[in-house]
């Protein structure tokens, strides 16, 4: 077996290639069904599936190396790199669209309205324009719609992701202290307060849908609010999928106080999704 | 110096699986370097080919050969087909092998990503070449896919925004690697600041990947959403703004030219000492020059939106901006050639395509510089003086330090020496008519030749007519390339080569310790000795 000072290098990997197979027949699927083909759906339910027997048993896989001593230091050194770049590199997709909102609000809507040298814009192209935020645009495009309140729903939102963040913690001291109970039901803690998020959510899109007229159709307030807080909603459902893993892997009797890389990782990708949450409910809801 | 793991157990000793199959499953960081630079090769040749259909439409004044969507889809697939199939993952490909040898690591840090990281690269790749044969074309629109011209594409939209994802994935997984192996898994006593530049520049292009691939990511998903969801991102009917795809586009795409050059200077500090045989003038200030280009690239992209009508004091500051990318720049230059002032120079083929990709470089560098300038840049935008200065940089640049470290590793690789004869008549070959092939369109560009267009006025005829004639001997130049690679792993010259292949080498790099070709592990146990020659 392997010395804590070896770097363990797998041979013959599987998982990556069928993972591969599974996210481009998804993709390619997706696209058929937006030009309109029949086949599409299919193809996307099969790469799902195919995707997520990739995902089953490449943790197994990983998993089972870990419990069995394989990884050394250096080696869970290498996984938390990874991980945090990762999370680094989901922070640069966020920052994309909150770039959007931001750039929306402050200069382009600005712009149409005829602020600073654009009067001639205002003047030739949409003259009824007034520039004010929430807003579809001149077009009116989406037709009439209401604005989302932040202290309703997204408040509590906002207190429920909170609390999850800590209970989060208290599971993780719960590790470090070696109580197996409190592990497990911080965790669970933690997965159900994202499901109930999730919900919420989902409560407020239809709200939205049905009684405020406001869609991802409904002109640049439409977009950038449900394209923000539909992809940190669609994160949120990943960070419960890896907290639940983490969870049944506990339950199992894996992770010690001294190794346990997927623990820490599944936390750092909560609270990267908690600090997100923070984000959109200042810059999307409040302001 | 450090604790050695006196022997290394069982699972270090596996082989290679048998068969294909080796190839479709290996985690090892050579099977994967060497696929991904198969599969760069082979890419080259495919947007290679596009390029002569470019140019033999542009051969003659009127229209020859195809219709103008096939001719704008040409330019278009050319661009992503030589970016993101051939030149990027060239260079990871060359991560792969170098970076664990030059370090003194057994493997890539994370090898299972690895192996998917290339599964993805060719995934996306094959996502896009399908596009071709879609209803309504490949995408025509120029690589940098603006609405609201690219939502006119057909069939292809969703595929072709799909494939960006999936190469943003593979990057992305290529990126993260490289920089756990960099900082996880050097040998003790590699400092940073003993690191080969090779290796640094990889580093500092790694974060810019990291930072840069989620952003084209999510402006392609808003091209999506906006086609296909109702939303309005692009749309001012709407309050959104098709200059704000641009803005993203560009904050995305300047690093990324910058990630195509980091890495050549990278190869081409590590050759131009080996056969200037000293060590790499201003090693130190070579690095700082690397951060802080890399540093710089994230805070000028709108110089490539001079004409979209920006406020003055963004021109302006893009505009200075720009100009001080030729400070680190011009560092480098100097230190290249400092390092070959008075050494005992030889001229093998690597070195020629090194002083030569340092003269030409120069060259695309300087009318960079004169694009800065935000009045001059309104005449020059959109013309082929802008096509002349970015192939400077990208052919006789990055593609020529990819032939120089063919040339250069070849040997290391396979442990056979290549034809020097032939590399030369390649190198000659190549020099020459990339010059004839890319300068006259500097003339074309300066007279009002617009960019992107299957037809031009007659005023133009002559330098179209030798641009394409360079064009043509540059093509078929680069199958000697071919030939040569093929020929030198079936046995070359016959010459056994030794481990350092190159006079001295291993006084500059670790992987001139290792016997050519190397073991399959590269360093189970680290090495004790870290050459310092080119610090």
């Amino acid at each position: 077996m392997s010395t804590s000072n070896e770097y363990y290098i797998p041979h013959k990997a599987t998982w990556p290639v069928i993972g591969t197979a599974g996210l481009v027949m998804m993709l390619a699927g997706f696209a058929n069904y937006l030009n309109g083909a029949a086949a599409g759906s299919a193809w996307m339910a099969l790469g799902l599936t195919v995707f997520i027997v990739m995902l089953a048993g490449w943790f197994t896989l990983q998993a089972g190396e870990s419990e069995s001593g394989m990884y050394s230091t250096q080696v869970g050194i290498s996984y938390r790199m990874g991980m945090m770049w990762f999370i680094f590199s989901e922070i640069m997709f966020f920052a994309v669209f909150f770039g959007t909102l931001w750039y929306t609000r402050n200069l382009s809507v600005p712009w149409l309205g005829g602020e600073g040298t654009r009067a001639a814009t205002k003047e030739m192209l949409w003259p009824t324009f007034e520039a004010v935020w929430p807003t579809n645009g001149p077009g009116k495009v989406g037709g009439e719609f209401e604005p989302m309140g932040a202290w309703g729903l997204p408040f509590l939102n906002t207190l429920i992701l909170l609390t999850s963040g800590v209970t989060c913690t208290w599971a993780h001291h719960g590790l470090l202290a070696k109580n197996r109970d409190q592990l497990i039901k911080g965790l669970a803690a933690t997965v159900g307060l994202g499901l109930l998020f999730v919900s919420f959510q989902a409560f407020e899109y239809h709200e939205a849908y049905t009684e405020m007229g406001l869609t991802l159709g409904s002109g640049i307030y439409g977009s950038t609010f449900f394209m923000l807080t539909g992809f940190h909603g669609f994160h949120v459902c990943i960070g419960a999928i890896i907290l639940s893993v983490v969870l049944f892997r506990s339950w199992k009797g894996h992770f010690k106080p001294e190794n346990h890389f997927a623990f820490e990782a599944a936390a750092w990708y909560w609270h990267f999704v908690d600090v997100v949450w923070l984000g959109l409910f200042v810059f999307v809801y409040v302001i | 110096m450090s604790a050695v793991v006196a022997e290394h157990d069982d699972h270090h000793d596996h082989g290679p699986a048998k068969g294909l199959l080796r190839w479709v499953i290996t985690t090892n960081h050579k099977d994967i370097g060497t696929l991904y630079l198969l599969f760069a090769l082979a890419m080259f040749f495919v947007g290679g080919a596009m390029a002569m259909v470019i140019r033999a439409e542009l051969f003659e004044p009127g229209m020859q050969f195809v219709n103008p969507q096939f001719f704008n889809s040409m330019t278009t697939m050319h661009a992503l087909v030589m970016v993101f199939g051939a030149v990027m993952p060239a260079f990871v490909g060359l991560a792969n092998w170098m970076i664990p040898m030059m370090i003194g690591a057994p493997d890539m840090a994370l090898p299972r990503m690895n192996n998917m990281s290339f599964w993805m690269l060719v995934a996306g790749v094959l996502l896009l070449a399908s596009t071709l044969f879609m209803e309504g074309g490949a995408p025509a629109s120029g690589w940098t896919l603006y609405p609201p011209l690219v939502l006119q594409t057909g069939k292809a939209l969703p595929f072709a925004i799909f494939s960006v994802h999936l190469l943003g994935i593979s990057s992305i997984m290529g990126a993260i690697n490289i920089i756990a192996t960099i900082f996880n898994m050097r040998a003790p006593g590699m400092t940073l600041m003993k690191m080969p530049m090779f290796v640094w520049t990889w580093l500092i292009t790694a974060f810019l990947l990291i930072a840069i691939m989620p952003v084209f990511a999510g402006a392609v998903t808003m091209l999506l959403t906006d086609k296909f969801f109702h939303t309005s991102f692009f749309d001012a009917a709407g309050g959104g703004d098709p200059v704000l795809y641009q803005h993203i586009f560009w904050f995305f795409g300047h690093p990324e030219v910058y990630v195509m050059i980091l890495p050549t200077f990278g190869v081409a500090s590590t050759i131009i000492p080996v056969f200037a045989r000293k060590p790499l003038f201003g090693y130190s200030s070579m690095v700082y020059a690397t951060a802080s280009i890399a540093f710089l690239s994230f805070i000028v992209w709108a110089h490539h939106m001079f004409t979209v009508g920006m406020p003055i004091a963004g021109e302006l500051y893009f505009m200075y901006a720009t100009m001080l990318i030729a400070i680190p720049t011009g560092v480098k230059v100097f230190n290249w050639t400092a390092t070959m002032w008075k050494g005992s120079m030889t001229f093998e083929t690597p070195m020629l395509f090194s002083i030569a990709f340092v003269v030409l470089f120069t060259m695309g560098g300087f009318t960079g510089l004169m694009m800065s300038v935000a009045p001059v840049d309104f005449q020059y935008h959109d013309t082929y003086f802008i096509v002349a200065h970015f192939h400077y940089t990208l052919v006789p640049a990055s593609v020529f330090i990819l032939m120089a470290a063919g040339y250069f590793w070849l040997p290391k690789w396979t442990g056979h020496m290549y034809d020097e004869r032939i590399g030369r008549l390649h190198f000659w070959l190549s020099v020459v008519s990339v010059n004839i092939l890319f300068f006259p369109q500097h003339f074309l560009g300066l007279a009002g030749m617009p960019r992107r267009i299957p037809d031009y006025a007659v005023q133009f005829a002559d330098w179209n007519m030798i641009s394409s004639i360079g064009g043509f001997i540059f093509g078929a130049s680069q199958l000697l390339f071919l030939y040569i690679v093929i020929d030198t792993i079936k046995g070359g010259t016959g010459e056994k080569v030794t481990d350092e292949v190159w006079e001295d080498a291993a006084k500059h790099s670790l992987e001139w310790t290792l016997p050519s070709p190397p073991p399959y592990h590269s360093f189970t146990t680290p090495p004790t000795v870290i050459p310092t020659e080119h610090i």
